[in-house]
């Protein structure tokens, strides 16, 4: 069984369809990334799969390890290991950084009927997933992303994945913005979590972070539909060539 | 200077709360008659004052622009009593549940009556004198203090700083007080563990009403935290109309917390008037949970050059709840601080008020005075007025002011629930972050933690009652409409 299986999705917001059928496979242990133009459906596709309540699915299925994940809330699908990567992470004042994280752990614990951590058991190890990310200390009781730069917002979105551990990671343009250096941590910790259980979705807009983090599947999406597929050697195609013909026929673009 | 957002139309602003002062007079009557040869003669002469200016002009009505948003109606129509002494037992074990863990010392009040064999005052530094307040002026009567105080000075602070001609509940409470709290803090003396004052109102069979009065004495360069807790026993409405002075000497640190955490059907009334002499620094925190009808009056004036004020506060509503703030920060003297940060949380078809009245003396050159209200409705009738109003008469001042209504953000509900927390526990951690802005202002204290547990406990309530009625039919409408027009 697969673990992600979309099958002829649609999906739109404000009445406008911007997901047109869409088809796509993921298997565990599979690097799949998705390119595309702006507007083109990548952001809604992410925003669909973390269960975003905006975008309102019209047709179609989504299974994930054979359950209907358009059935599912967030907090389920988060709990049965889906997790987002922001493209913009959201600022939430008064909620301490490594709280709210033991939080969202506690919370996927409970639903696996797991004990709850304690913050002495949590600490320790969130604090060695910062060093990895070469992440400030004093981050730990900042409030959630409140104050942080660019990067360090990009790279707490995945300490947070590093934290919580999912089956399907899906990095919402999670390069956009980012220097050389932020990249290449945030790559490196994307690495560290590769294995034979986990498969990632790296939604991208330039074929940089795949410098870094090397997919086995690429897929364009344009116009709401995949349109090509390959293996790595297609982003390099296209960022030599571009989207192609295609791209002139994406309609005036809705934010990505 | 107004500023005003609203959901429904003040349809009732208009309606008028015909006072029904006959229950009052006879209250006042017999009262006086009992304590004829207890109460010496300035305080019975300070009770005639008030009962006059009281009965003079009755209960406010919306017309009234300090009462412009709160109508009394349903509190004047309702006939209530003042309790006769020892009428209902409250045991030991019924008040547990309300203990501040830390404090220092509780004295307990049952429908405004003192109750010695619920109160602990344990091992008292010399330096704080703490009794009821009727004990000490009947044993200054006697020319004996009671033992650990020595009551001068009643006479020449109680009913000094409380506005009986402004304000007809200070005239009330003035006229029909029964006990209350003494405190005296000793010149110097630093009183580490809070003091807690649990004022309880215990269903009665007949509606009760209480005037607690509370006089609270910093003496210069002291230090001490007073906790004033109103609770209720039972679901029995009860009229709690609380008066206290907390006068500070020059230098002196006082924080006052007030904690209200009434049944649903208690009207409470509550006025603190500060007084802050010179170079003191005075915090008032005011955690506003329960009650149905709740107005919270907190004066302060800064009389002394250099005073700081903490004007802090919390209040949060759901059902019918109404909750009222009304501040009156006078800034007397020159150099004064004053800020004013108050913290709205409205759910279902609950209701606050925020109003804050600055007024800036003539000599009181280099005020510096801020306020800021903040509030979060959580349904669509959720309503919340707020209305700076800022008098300057003097003319090197820096006062600002500003308010905020919002709602949840749902992209801060959508990151939470997106790691795996459900949205009912979601909620609660965005409500209690916003909440939590109060606890800030605290100092760190057995105080603090004992209102961070109450707000953690009230807002996991609301999340769930939230959830619930998110999924269930329309709830029953809950307590009564004090909208209705008497």
């Amino acid at each position: 069984m697969a673990l992600l299986e979309i099958q002829d999705l649609h999906a739109s917001v404000d009445g406008h369809e911007i997901l047109k059928g869409l088809n796509l496979t993921v298997n565990a242990g599979e690097v799949h990334s998705i390119m595309g133009p702006n507007g083109s459906g990548k952001s809604t596709l992410a925003a669909v799969l973390a269960r975003r309540e905006t975008y309102a699915v019209t047709r179609g299925r989504v299974l994930f390890e054979g359950k209907d994940l358009l059935e599912m809330k967030p907090e389920d699908a988060a709990c049965e290991g889906v997790f987002l990567a922001f493209q913009y992470p959201v600022e939430i004042p008064g909620i301490g950084n490594a709280y709210f994280v033991r939080s969202a752990m506690n919370a996927i614990r409970k639903f696996h009927g797991q004990d709850e951590l304690d913050a002495m058991d949590f600490l320790p190890l969130y604090k060695e997933r910062m060093k990895i990310l070469e992440m400030d200390d004093k981050l730990v009781n900042r409030s959630v992303n409140e104050g942080f730069s660019g990067g360090e917002k990009k790279r707490n979105e995945i300490l947070q994945m590093a934290m919580l551990e999912p089956k399907l990671a899906i990095l919402d343009e999670t390069d956009s913005g980012l220097d050389i250096d932020a990249l290449r941590i945030v790559a490196k910790g994307v690495n560290a979590m590769r294995g034979p259980d986990r498969a990632f979705l790296v939604i991208t807009h330039y074929q940089r972070l795949l410098d870094y983090i090397t997919p086995d599947f690429v897929h364009v999406l344009v116009d709401g539909k995949i349109v090509r597929s390959g293996g790595p050697e297609l982003a390099l195609e296209l960022e030599d060539k571009g989207y192609g013909p295609t791209e002139a026929d994406v309609p005036q673009a809705l934010p990505a | 200077m107004s500023t005003t957002a609203n959901n429904t139309g003040n349809e009732n602003a208009m309606a008028t709360a015909t006072g029904k002062l006959g229950t009052y007079l006879g209250a006042y009557g017999e009262l006086i008659a009992e304590r004829q040869d207890r109460d010496p003669v300035w305080l019975r002469q300070l009770r005639e004052d008030a009962w006059q200016r009281f009965y003079a002009k009755g209960f406010p009505t919306t017309h009234d622009e300090d009462w412009r948003f709160t109508n009394l109606a349903a509190l004047a129509r309702t006939p209530f009593q003042l309790a006769v002494k020892g009428s209902v037992t409250v045991t030991a074990g019924q008040i547990e549940k309300f203990r501040v863990p830390g404090a220092g010392c509780r004295l307990v009040f049952v429908n405004g009556h003192f109750a010695p064999e619920l109160s602990e005052v344990g091992d008292l530094p010399d330096t704080l004198e703490i009794c009821s307040l009727e004990r000490a002026i009947a044993k200054a009567m006697e020319g004996s203090a009671p033992e650990g105080c020595a009551p001068e000075g009643i006479e020449q602070h109680l009913g000094r700083y409380a506005d009986v001609r402004r304000d007809v509940f200070s005239a009330l409470n003035t006229a029909l007080w029964e006990d209350g709290a003494y405190l005296r803090i000793h010149r110097g003396a630093v009183i580490e563990q809070p003091i807690h004052l649990l004022y309880v109102s215990a269903g009665a069979g007949a509606a009760i009403m209480t005037h607690p009065r509370t006089l609270i004495v910093a003496e210069p360069t002291s230090h001490a935290a007073v906790i004033e807790d109103y609770v209720s026993i039972g679901e029995e409405t009860a009229f709690s109309n609380a008066v206290t002075e907390l006068v500070a000497g020059q230098d002196a640190v006082v924080s006052h917390f007030l904690v209200g955490r009434e049944n649903l059907a208690a009207f409470n009334v509550s006025t603190l008037r500060l007084e802050l002499a010179r170079g003191t620094n005075v915090s008032s925190h005011s955690i506003l949970l329960g009650g149905g009808l709740v107005r919270n009056n907190v004066h302060p004036v800064l009389a002394g050059e250099g005073a700081e004020c903490l004007i802090n506060g919390l209040f949060v509503g759901a059902g019918r709840q109404h909750l009222d703030n009304y501040m009156l920060v006078e800034h007397a003297q020159p150099q004064c601080s004053s800020r004013q940060f108050y913290n709205g949380i409205l759910d279902d078809r609950a209701r606050g008020v925020f109003h804050g009245r600055i007024v800036v003396h003539k000599d009181a050159q280099k005020t510096d005075a801020k306020q800021t209200n903040r509030n979060l409705l959580l349904s669509d009738d959720a309503r919340i007025d707020t209305k700076p109003q800022l008098e300057i008469y003097a003319d090197d001042v820096k006062c600002t002011h500003g308010a905020t209504i919002g709602q949840i953000e749902e992209e801060q509900l959508f990151y939470l629930r997106s790691r795996g927390i459900e949205e009912s526990s979601a909620r609660n951690l965005l409500l209690y972050a916003f909440a939590a802005e109060c606890l800030d202002r605290m100092n760190d204290s057995p105080a603090r933690e004992f209102v961070a547990e109450l707000i953690r406990e009230r807002l996991t309530d609301l999340a769930q009652n939230h959830q619930a009625a998110a999924s269930a039919a329309p709830a029953k409408e809950q307590a009564q409409n004090w909208e209705e027009v008497g």
